[in-house]
């Protein structure tokens, strides 16, 4: 397994983000979180790549602890919106993603992947619009060829179009090298043709944990059954209110 | 790394370079004519140290000096405030701490990386800065002969209180994560660590040498000191602090025989007149009010004397290699704290 989790549990202060979690992601999965906003998602994909502690359970990535799992440079991550240093140059980042990973950087495969997507060397990150920040983003996170790459609403800041572009180029390159990929989104539809398990989280608890395939056959119906597990979900939390 | 950190610090080291540059246009412009002045005044005034020449030059420059030292005393406030505090709030605020924390390189060789480039280049714009001022005011200093009343502008002092602050900066960084919060907790903290160990530290770092002397009639006057913010103290015998080169006095008490002190009560017997004639500094004081301080001041001195603690001029640095410890030291155990701190980093 890629990475396993098992009763992970995070709470903030008061509130409990993230509640006996149990999760496995096999090898090559392409795997879609989806929930509505405040359910969990993102907590759950920072204690994956290591910059949140669980207040309890295991977290297994790539067999080892998510610190050693991003020290290895084995997985990529992108962070929510995307964050970059905007006072820097899309050249200066590609520098960064080589410094800061000295052992797997692939410097021809992010020069290319930059010109490919017509990113300008020398334009300063803050300049460049939000889709074009979430590439540079993207690119830092696959030049290091990850076996696991963990995406938090990449598609957020995109429009329509972009969006659709973006989830098919990367589930392209993740089929093509084997990658495991795990992405948050709080669009269902988002799912259907890139995902191959979907994951749905409600108030920090995972309601539903299955491969797509097992599910059902058409796009229409997985949202059908990922709505219903929401809406179930929403029911079973009103009376507690 | 290295690189990178290096980048990222380009803009702070421009900004330190273009400060550097235009105060060594200032002190270039305006040494030699300082020079002179001091020439020109020890011509007149030979080796008599309480010269008028010499006191009308120090009192004609006050403005530049004072100024000069401002910039000294304010740069570490400016290091820490926009050097230190951003250094991880910024990564905070912009959410890019999501980015670098997240590759290959652990966060402690980050932060370490990133401490070192901006802390050498602290040291050696505060180095420069101070060396550039010290040299500037030499002739200034000699004159005035009081080297304690500049001591935290002059030297390598200036060097430990920008250490401090730049690290107390980073710290508050990580701990407040914004950065405006930070860089107000930066002013506070060097500013308190600066008053505790001018206040009670620093007194502690060599034991003072004592020196009784009898009171002297023509030197003591009656009155209280004080501000309108802390208080007005009572009244008492105010000896002058005697003339001691470049001394730092740190106490003048007035005692009998047995080390008792002189109270208000005691001079008042003595003295029923004390403190009765004139309403504060509003004229000279008439003749006959000074001869009667002045018999005052004898009888009290058949019983009384001073005792004056005082910090000889070659003490000068033991203080200033005492003071950059200190500040290194707690520079030292901020940077630690602040590496601790983001090991176990909780987002």
């Amino acid at each position: 397994m890629i990475l396993e989790t098992e009763a992970l549990t995070k709470r903030y202060r008061r509130r409990w983000a993230l509640r006996d979690c149990t999760l496995a992601v096999p090898e090559g999965a392409i795997v879609g979180l989806v929930g509505p906003n405040g359910a969990g998602k993102t907590t759950l994909l920072q204690l994956v790549v290591g910059l949140l502690p669980p207040t309890a359970g295991a977290i297994r990535v790539l067999g080892g602890t998510p610190d050693a799992a991003m020290r290895s440079g084995r997985v990529g991550f992108v962070a929510q919106d995307a964050p970059t240093y905007a006072d820097l140059t899309v050249a200066d980042h590609l520098a960064l993603g080589a410094r800061l990973n000295p052992r797997r950087w692939d410097a021809a495969a992010a020069q290319d992947r930059v010109q490919r997507l017509g990113l300008p060397p020398r334009q300063r990150a803050g300049r460049l619009s939000g889709g074009q920040r979430a590439q540079l983003a993207l690119t830092l996170a696959l030049s290091k060829h990850p076996d696991l790459v963990v995406l938090d609403e990449p598609v957020a800041s995109l429009d329509p179009l972009a969006r659709r572009a973006f989830l098919d180029e990367t589930v392209a390159g993740a089929t093509a090298t084997g990658t495991a990929v795990v992405l948050s989104t709080h669009l269902v539809a988002d799912l259907a043709h890139t995902c191959t398990h979907v994951v749905v989280v409600v108030g920090g608890r995972i309601r539903l944990a299955a491969a797509i395939s097992s599910l059902c056959a058409t796009p229409a119906e997985l949202e059908g059954v990922v709505l219903d597990e929401l809406g179930q979900a929403t029911d079973d939390r009103q009376p507690s209110q | 790394m290295i690189r990178l950190a290096l980048r990222q610090f380009r803009t702070s080291a421009w900004t330190a370079a273009v400060g550097l540059v235009a105060v060594t246009a200032v002190v270039l412009a305006t040494r030699a004519h300082l020079v002179d002045a001091a020439a020109a005044a020890r011509r007149v005034c030979g080796s008599d140290p309480h010269c008028p020449a010499l006191t009308s030059f120090v009192l004609d420059n006050t403005t530049s000096r004072t100024v000069f030292g401002l910039v000294v005393a304010v740069t570490p406030a400016l290091i820490g405030a926009f050097w230190g505090a951003p250094l991880i709030a910024r990564e905070f605020e912009a959410g890019t701490y999501r980015l670098v924390w997240t590759q290959s390189i652990s966060r402690s060789r980050w932060l370490a990386v990133k401490l070192a480039v901006a802390g050498a280049a602290t040291v050696v714009a505060t180095a420069l800065l101070s060396a550039l001022v010290t040299w500037w005011a030499a002739p200034l200093d000699q004159a005035a002969a009081t080297v304690y009343s500049t001591f935290d502008q002059r030297d390598i002092v200036p060097i430990g209180y920008a250490l401090f602050a730049f690290a107390f900066g980073v710290t508050a960084g990580l701990v407040n994560r914004r950065m405006l919060p930070a860089m107000a907790l930066t002013l506070a903290g060097l500013l308190a660590f600066r008053v505790i160990v001018a206040e009670w530290i620093r007194p502690l770092v060599v034991a003072p040498r004592v020196l009784s002397i009898p009171l002297d009639p023509d030197r003591t006057g009656y009155g209280s000191g004080g501000n309108v913010l802390l208080g007005i103290g009572p009244s008492k015998l105010e000896p002058e602090p005697p003339d001691i080169p470049n001394a730092w006095i740190q106490s003048v008490h007035v005692v009998d025989a047995a080390g008792k002190s002189l109270t208000d009560q005691v001079s008042r017997a003595i003295c029923p007149a004390l403190g009765q004639e004139g309403r504060g500094p509003t004229g000279p004081v008439p003749e006959a009010v000074r001869q009667q301080m002045h018999d005052c001041v004898v009888r009290i001195g058949e019983r009384y004397h001073q005792v004056i603690t005082y910090q000889p001029a070659d003490r000068y640095w033991t203080f200033q290699w005492w003071e950059l410890a200190m500040f290194t030291l707690a520079t030292a155990l901020l940077c630690g704290y602040a590496s601790y701190r983001l090991r176990r980093f909780r987002g």
